[in-house]
């Protein structure tokens, strides 16, 4: 699947880890983006529309992880959210799946299986946004032939 | 609290439970016995004391009639006849046969004493005529006397008798008709008066002298005859009864009444023990009663109290040791969250490291360093490093999953892959104490409706038994699979020392461990059978001595 082109946003408290892992991934072609912190997540959002899936972590000082899912899923319906737990809290990883998060993680990850979550998440996004402009282009087509 | 002053606490209860336990029952039991003891008493003695006054004035009555029968046969004889027809002899020899025909033997012989004392005319056994009475006691109180009845005396004719005389005038002369009553008829009067084996009956005058003969020797001078024959007042029908001593320091009842208008004693006595013997009987065997009874409490306090105190000594040593397991388990459970905490601490970290590895490796692909000659050493390098990151996380991962609050929600598991799991993390403890785990999981095997996490629990637990079981000496742990009807079967099974025969039903209790305190917390049997039973499943287990344990788990495939 390709990943090239898929605009990330990393939300993460630790910074050695975001760093690292920006950098491989942008080295696989993809733009990223990362915020320590769920309001700077927001801000970053705001200001890149374009941001195709997030990878959250689900423990982090301020806003923890769910609420910060709960609140992109309600401004930003269409991207997708990929869990990232460091620890044993499989629960609420479970919960952010309830909350419509694409999938979890648990840290530290493969490479190769981060890629392929976030390819998949930018597919699933896309198919959805094909989808939504069909539908668009339908109703714009019947409202026009009518 | 140490063992010396467990003890003695001990000690101090079962007195005090056994003390205030007789207390309690034998204070009724001496307050009732006491009552009944005192009003039986008082009663009874009143009733024998009663009868003995009625017995007594019987027979006063009865001696009183003896001899005013005697007197008014002899004043009949005076008054029927004149002086010269009693002084013939022939006559008097004649009337005497009469009255002995009549009243039979009491009579021994007649007389008629003159003025002077001389015996003018006599009729009997004896040889007495024109015997001089002038100088006898009774002669004096017969001359100024209508009827006399003397005291018992020998006389001349040395044989204890006493008299009856009858006083009459003739031509201005007094004479006397004078009677000897025969000692023994008068003597089985009284003496036939016998009340057990020492009670008996006897006479005696105003000077205390005897006038029958008593079955003992009687002191007329000691009390009560002493002060009884002392005083005048108590005439006529009155009986007295007193209790007193006598020498030989026993109780002795006396009955002292007064006959022949005072003159005489009609005394009984009788020893209180003899007297009072149906109610000393009674008391003797209320007495041994008593003592059966007290015995018999003090009996059932002292066993009783001892088995309650052992219970309670048991209960507290219980108590004791579930504190110290609630302790243990508190401690455990702690010790799981810093585990947890620890694990999530260097997930972190190791995150980073296996990232920035993974950086270096990536920039090794796309700079010139292609021609440097340490190129395959370093990607060797980063590759450990990657690889060990990775056995941290698994080894954090396994930590996690375990230490983590369980997650008791069921759903579809497969069996086989959690023994895997299980078995692979008890591999290294296995190893330290050369111990084989062998599995034999039956491939077919269809997932059960379980908390895979309790699962995990379950056959981690069974799997440490067994390797505790088997404590080094070294050995195989069995871990099979399989299929049997509706129900997945699980069996582990070691070849360790077994289970002892009476261990075997109390193995699933709770607390119930046989290492030393903290050791074990008694806890993981109990906890599996806790989470197999929940889930519709059985527990059991098969254990030899000497040849190993098995436990075998069923959970119902549908379940």
């Amino acid at each position: 699947m390709d990943i090239v082109d898929t605009k990330l946003l990393i939300v993460d408290d630790e910074e050695g880890f975001v760093a690292a892992l920006s950098k491989r991934l942008s080295a696989r072609g993809i733009d990223v983006y990362t915020a320590s912190n769920g309001e700077e997540g927001f801000d970053k959002l705001a200001d890149h529309p374009e941001i195709d899936v997030v990878l959250l972590d689900v423990r982090m000082p301020g806003i923890d992880g769910i609420e910060t899912l709960r609140h992109i899923k309600r401004t930003y319906p269409l991207v997708e959210v990929i869990m990232l737990t460091g620890h044993a809290t499989v629960e609420s990883a479970i919960d952010g799946m309830k909350l419509g998060a694409f999938d979890y993680l648990m840290k530290p990850c493969e490479l190769e299986e981060l890629a392929s979550k976030v390819a998949q998440a930018k597919a699933k996004k896309t198919a959805h946004q094909a989808k939504i402009l069909e539908a668009t282009g339908k109703e714009l087509r019947r409202q026009r032939g009518a | 609290m140490n063992d010396d002053q467990n003890q003695h606490y001990y000690k101090s209860l079962t007195r005090r439970i056994i003390v205030t336990m007789v207390v309690v029952s034998v204070i009724p039991l001496l307050l009732i016995s006491g009552t009944i003891r005192y009003f039986f008493q008082v009663s009874y003695q009143e009733k024998v004391q009663d009868h003995l006054k009625v017995l007594i004035k019987k027979h006063r009555q009865n001696i009183d009639t003896f001899l005013s029968e005697k007197l008014a046969n002899i004043k009949e004889l005076g008054e029927s006849y004149t002086f010269e027809e009693l002084s013939n002899e022939a006559v008097l020899a004649e009337r005497l046969k009469v009255l002995q025909e009549v009243y039979g033997r009491s009579f021994v012989d007649l007389g008629v004493v003159d003025e002077q004392g001389i015996q003018i005319a006599y009729a009997g056994p004896f040889k007495l005529r024109l015997a001089d009475y002038s100088k006898a006691a009774w002669f004096n109180a017969a001359l100024h006397n209508e009827t006399y009845i003397s005291d018992v005396f020998p006389g001349k004719r040395g044989i204890p008798h006493f008299i009856v005389t009858v006083l009459n005038e003739h031509a201005g002369k007094k004479w006397i008709l004078r009677a000897t009553v025969d000692f023994d008829s008068f003597n089985s009067l009284v003496e036939n008066l016998r009340m057990g084996e020492t009670g008996f009956a006897f006479i005696l005058n105003r000077k205390g002298e005897l006038q029958t003969k008593p079955r003992t020797e009687i002191v007329a001078s000691t009390e009560p005859y002493a002060s009884f024959l002392a005083s005048n007042d108590a005439l006529g029908e009155d009986v007295l009864l007193t209790d007193m001593p006598s020498k030989s320091g026993q109780d002795v009842i006396y009955v002292l009444s007064r006959l022949k208008n005072g003159d005489w004693i009609l005394a009984f006595q009788q020893t209180a023990e003899d007297a009072y013997s149906a109610l000393y009987t009674a008391r003797r065997i209320a007495l041994i009663i008593f003592a059966l009874g007290v015995l018999c409490i003090v009996a059932v306090a002292v066993v009783l109290t001892r088995r309650v105190v052992a219970r309670i000594m048991s209960a507290d040593r219980e108590k004791q040791m579930l504190n110290e397991r609630v302790i243990e388990a508190g401690k455990l459970a702690s010790l799981g969250e810093l585990a947890a905490g620890i694990a999530h601490e260097i997930n972190n970290p190791v995150a980073v490291m296996v990232e920035e590895a993974g950086w270096i490796q990536d920039l090794l692909e796309e700079e010139d360093l292609k021609e440097s000659k340490n190129l395959e050493e370093f990607k060797q390098s980063l590759k450990q490093i990657r690889l060990q990151g990775v056995r941290c996380k698994e080894i954090t991962h396994k930590l996690l999953s375990f230490a983590r609050k369980t997650d008791p929600r069921p759903r579809d598991v497969q069996l086989n892959e959690l023994v895997d799991e299980v078995v692979n993390l008890c591999q290294q403890r296995a190893r330290y104490a050369t111990v084989k785990i062998n599995t034999e999981l039956d491939p077919q095997l269809p997932p059960v409706h379980a908390s895979p996490t309790e699962m995990q629990q379950v056959i981690m637990n069974l799997i440490n038994n067994s390797l505790d079981a088997i404590d080094g000496r070294g050995g195989v742990v069995e871990v099979k699979t399989s299929t049997q009807d509706d129900y997945v079967v699980l069996e582990v099974g070691d070849n360790g020392p077994g289970i002892p025969e009476a261990y075997l039903p109390r193995i699933f209790d709770p607390f119930f461990t046989t290492k030393p305190v903290g050791k074990g917390t008694g806890l993981g049997l109990s906890i599996c059978y806790g989470i197999i039973t929940k889930m519709g499943g059985k527990i059991s287990v098969s254990s030899a001595i000497e040849v190993g344990t098995t436990f075998h788990i069923r959970i119902p495939i549908n379940g």
